[in-house]
């Protein structure tokens, strides 16, 4: 008998079905792997196993943990068994802990809860606890708040809490989602150790194939609320038997054709950039105290060409970004548009900021919500000199949303009514309605789903070839880097340490960085071979 | 913590002085000479020529500065232009009834909102929660003075519970507490609705955060989540009207004490300002500025009690 045996699982919150038959397990000392893009009731199983269901939401069927099925337990039952038997860790490590208490006294609360030990004990398994994470006594004190550490270090004070009572199963739902490639492995890596060392059974859910692929026993796919295949995961990587499997392993390493060909004169040239942010005054007296964000970076953009920008969170590309598109000043170096340079301390001109346009990551939070599409897109006209306007305006709004695949009549609509890829869609036609030749991407598809992702990257790729546009691609995701790119650029603490064709880079790094980068990363095609 | 609380104190400091020369200056350009009016139009131009050397009004801007700030620090006030007795005993004797009041009416108002903020917050969208807000709307919308009066007339004429007003002095404790209660309360009842509110909606933030799941994760109930992880985080924009609601108590009590006869700050700048005693207008304000910028700093370094993270900014 399984850990955990979910059978039959449906779940309605109000008159939607969210969950159709759901039925899955979860051994001891194994990892079973949930995956699933947005939507697909991965994380709403996770929550009928501790019973954390939001408002209104009716679960029937059995949910088998421990001899007990879960659903008929009354609410202080399971109270006890949360933190005890059941430990759960989250997507976002950095709202997940409490800001105005110390991580010691968030871990000991697991412990004082339900009572396993008095304060002085409690505080002591809290240290150990930490100390099991890789978060040792004398960097990690408990008296820490969690705003004085990192993404990786509080999702490890968020395991920590979920491990103190070492608990049977652990719920991990996409624990590593926002983080760092290179913190994502360790993550993993703790995870995984966990489980040996106390044979707990993880619950992982992730929308990443990648991720969990190496370290899963089991795999479930699963969507709109179906499980559509599972089964050991060796097994189901070599044969997928569920058309959407396939699609989601195929979509997962998308590679779209791209048929431009760079040019040789520039369209953008960097040089000796340098971003100084001032620092908070330490002392009364005495000048500001600056941070170096962008430390001397020069590179070339040639028309026609996509050039990635790859790098850790904190490394200083979307610094660089801001700078390039003039939102912020530079404080040494230049920026050349078409061949005209711009140096520090002066503003680029309109004539020339309608050469770029830039989409950005969030397609939920780079829209006004109280304009409508039309608006929303014809917003960068205000670049132009004689913006077009009543039927030219209106034919230009027509043809930006069909070179997007969107409706002409989507114009009248607001973007509450999209969804993520429509957005995105969206943004990219607001980039394109001055015809500008360079775009930036910033995490342009991070947030999306991977089938989503893939038909983005397609426009983009068929964009580029139709308009000749360059794109300056940014992202951390090195795979999606990989398939649009022809060169790339890897930023580490403000500076680019590596920089050639993409190919290159990915089968022979030079740097230790890129190899230490490329070797976190996890990569699927590695694995189907 | 205490490099923070000596930047707020530098910080205090650096308010009152420039409060200090604004109210100085935007009093000193107020037309009209201070020894004639309190001489009447029949003196002598020699009498109030006297006058105004003995009140060093024939010294410079500077000088005058000088002498007022420096009269302040010593508890020197100047003497009132109308009654000619110092500002400073005017002050204190209204001042023992304003501040008592405001106090009195900031706790009735925080011992009323907390409860049932909590209440209508943790119990969303039941009918506990619908009769705090419309109650809350209620008191919002009932002008104070009206309610002033309906309680008088009610608690203090019909049932004879309270006195309809005046205010007995502080030699017999119980009975000035007693006068103080039905303004009190009446003050109170806005300042309440108001809090309650935020207090609810705050909350109501803080519960939809992420880092309260992880506390239901961890084995708490409900309750206990809110206990230990809620209230203290949703207590910033509350410290902030708080602050607010007791600079508003302490001066913009005039219509209630009116209409309680009761002898406070509130109704002696009033009628300063309609006798064009401008040394007690400046002096007063200059007072209340300072009990505003001394509730804002408490208001400060309770913030950063309270969340740890604004210790580092100052």
């Amino acid at each position: 008998m399984s850990l955990l045996n979910i059978n039959a699982l449906k779940l309605s919150i109000g008159a939607a079905e969210i969950l159709h038959d759901v039925s899955l397990s979860v051994d001891a000392g194994q990892i079973t792997a949930v995956i699933g893009e947005s939507g697909s009731g991965k994380s709403m199983t996770a929550y009928c196993v501790n019973q954390l269901l939001p408002r209104g939401a009716r679960a029937e069927g059995k949910v088998q943990f421990n001899r007990q099925n879960m659903l008929t337990l009354d609410e202080s039952t399971l109270c006890q068994m949360r933190g005890t038997d059941i430990g759960m860790v989250f997507q976002e490590p950095m709202t997940a802990l409490n800001p105005v208490q110390t991580i010691g006294a968030q871990v000991a609360e697991t412990v004082l809860i339900h009572g396993a030990a008095r304060k002085v004990e409690a505080l002591k398994i809290a240290r150990e606890t930490l100390n099991r994470v890789g978060l040792p006594e004398a960097q990690f004190p408990l008296s820490r708040y969690p705003h004085e550490l990192s993404g990786g270090q509080r999702q490890r004070v968020v395991i920590a809490m979920a491990i103190a009572l070492r608990p049977k199963l652990l719920i991990a739902d996409e624990p590593t989602t926002a983080l760092d490639v290179t913190t994502q492995a360790q993550i993993m890596d703790l995870l995984k150790r966990l489980v040996q060392e106390d044979g707990m059974g993880l619950f992982l859910i992730s929308h990443d194939l990648g991720v969990v692929a190496d370290v899963a026993d089991h795999i479930v796919i699963m969507r709109k609320g179906k499980v559509v295949e599972q089964g050991a995961t060796a097994h189901i990587f070599k044969h997928m038997l569920h058309p959407y499997t396939k699609a989601l392993f195929k979509a997962s390493s998308h590679k779209p054709d791209r048929a431009a060909q760079p040019q040789n004169t520039p369209i953008l040239e960097v040089k000796n950039l340098i971003r100084d942010y001032a620092l908070p005054r330490k002392s009364l007296v005495g000048s500001v105290p600056t941070f170096r964000a962008v430390n001397n970076v020069s590179f070339t953009l040639k028309k026609g060409e996509s050039l990635g920008l790859v790098g850790e969170s904190g490394c200083g590309k979307s610094t660089l970004t801001r700078a390039i598109l003039g939102l912020e000043a530079i404080q040494g170096g230049s920026i050349s548009i078409n061949g005209q340079e711009v140096q520090a301390g002066h503003t680029i001109p309109r004539a020339l900021r309608r050469n770029m346009q830039v989409v950005f990551q969030d397609p939920y939070g780079s829209f006004n919500p109280r304009h409508k599409v039309a608006r929303l897109v014809s917003e960068p006209f205000h670049l132009l000199s004689t913006p077009p306007k009543g039927p030219a305006r209106k034919a230009a709004i027509s043809e930006v949303l069909t070179a997007v695949g969107m409706h002409p009549e989507d114009a009248d609509k607001y973007i509450h009514e999209f969804s993520g890829g429509q957005r995105q869609r969206i943004a990219i036609a607001r980039a394109l309605i001055i015809k500008p030749e360079l775009i930036i991407l910033d995490e342009a598809v991070s947030a999306l789903d991977v089938s989503i992702r893939a038909q983005i990257l397609d426009l983009l790729a068929e964009l580029s070839d139709k308009l000749g546009l360059s794109y300056l691609f940014i992202s951390h995701d090195l795979s999606v880097v990989r398939a649009i790119t022809d060169r790339v650029m890897v930023m580490k603490s403000g500076e680019i340490v590596e920089e050639g064709a993409t190919e290159a880079i990915f089968q022979t790094p030079q740097h230790d960085y890129t190899r230490a980068l490329l070797a976190a990363a996890p990569s699927l095609e590695d694995l189907m071979q | 913590m205490l490099i923070f609380t000596l930047k707020r104190l530098l910080s205090l400091g650096l308010s009152l002085i420039a409060a200090s020369v604004a109210i100085f200056f935007v009093v000193e350009i107020i037309p009209g000479d201070p020894a004639r009016l309190m001489l009447g139009i029949n003196a002598t131009q020699d009498a109030v020529d006297a006058l105004r050397t003995q009140m060093g009004l024939d010294q410079g801007l500077l000088s005058r500065y000088w002498l007022w700030v420096s009269g302040l620090l010593q508890g020197d006030f100047g003497i009132s232009y109308t009654y000619r007795v110092p500002v400073a005993e005017m002050v204190q004797g209204r001042v023992w009834v304003s501040l008592p009041l405001a106090l009195y009416a900031l706790l009735l108002s925080t011992a009323i909102a907390f409860p049932i903020g909590i209440i209508a917050a943790a119990k969303r969208g039941s009918w506990a929660d619908w009769l705090v807000m419309g109650g809350t709307q209620l008191g919002v919308a009932i002008p104070n003075f009206w309610f002033a009066m309906i309680m008088v007339s009610i608690l203090a004429l019909k049932y004879h519970l309270f006195s309809a007003g005046g205010f007995p002095g502080w030699d017999e404790p119980l009975a000035a507490l007693k006068a103080l209660t039905l303004p009190a309360v009446v003050l109170a009842l806005p300042q309440a609705s108001i809090l309650a509110r935020v207090m609810r909606s705050s909350l109501l933030d803080t519960l939809s955060e992420d880092f309260m799941r992880t506390a239901r994760a961890k084995g708490r109930t409900a309750r206990g989540a809110m206990v230990h992880h809620a209230l203290r985080n949703a207590m910033i924009p509350v410290l902030t009207i708080i602050g607010l609601q007791f600079s508003f108590l302490l001066a913009g009590a005039i219509i209630i004490e009116k209409i309680f006869f009761l002898p406070g700050l509130g109704s002696m700048i009033f009628t300063a300002i309609t006798q064009r005693d401008l040394i007690v207008v400046e002096s007063v304000v200059m007072l209340l500025v300072f009990a505003v910028i001394l509730v804002t700093f408490l208001v400060d370094i309770t913030y950063a009690m309270v969340d740890p993270r604004l210790r580092r900014r100052a």
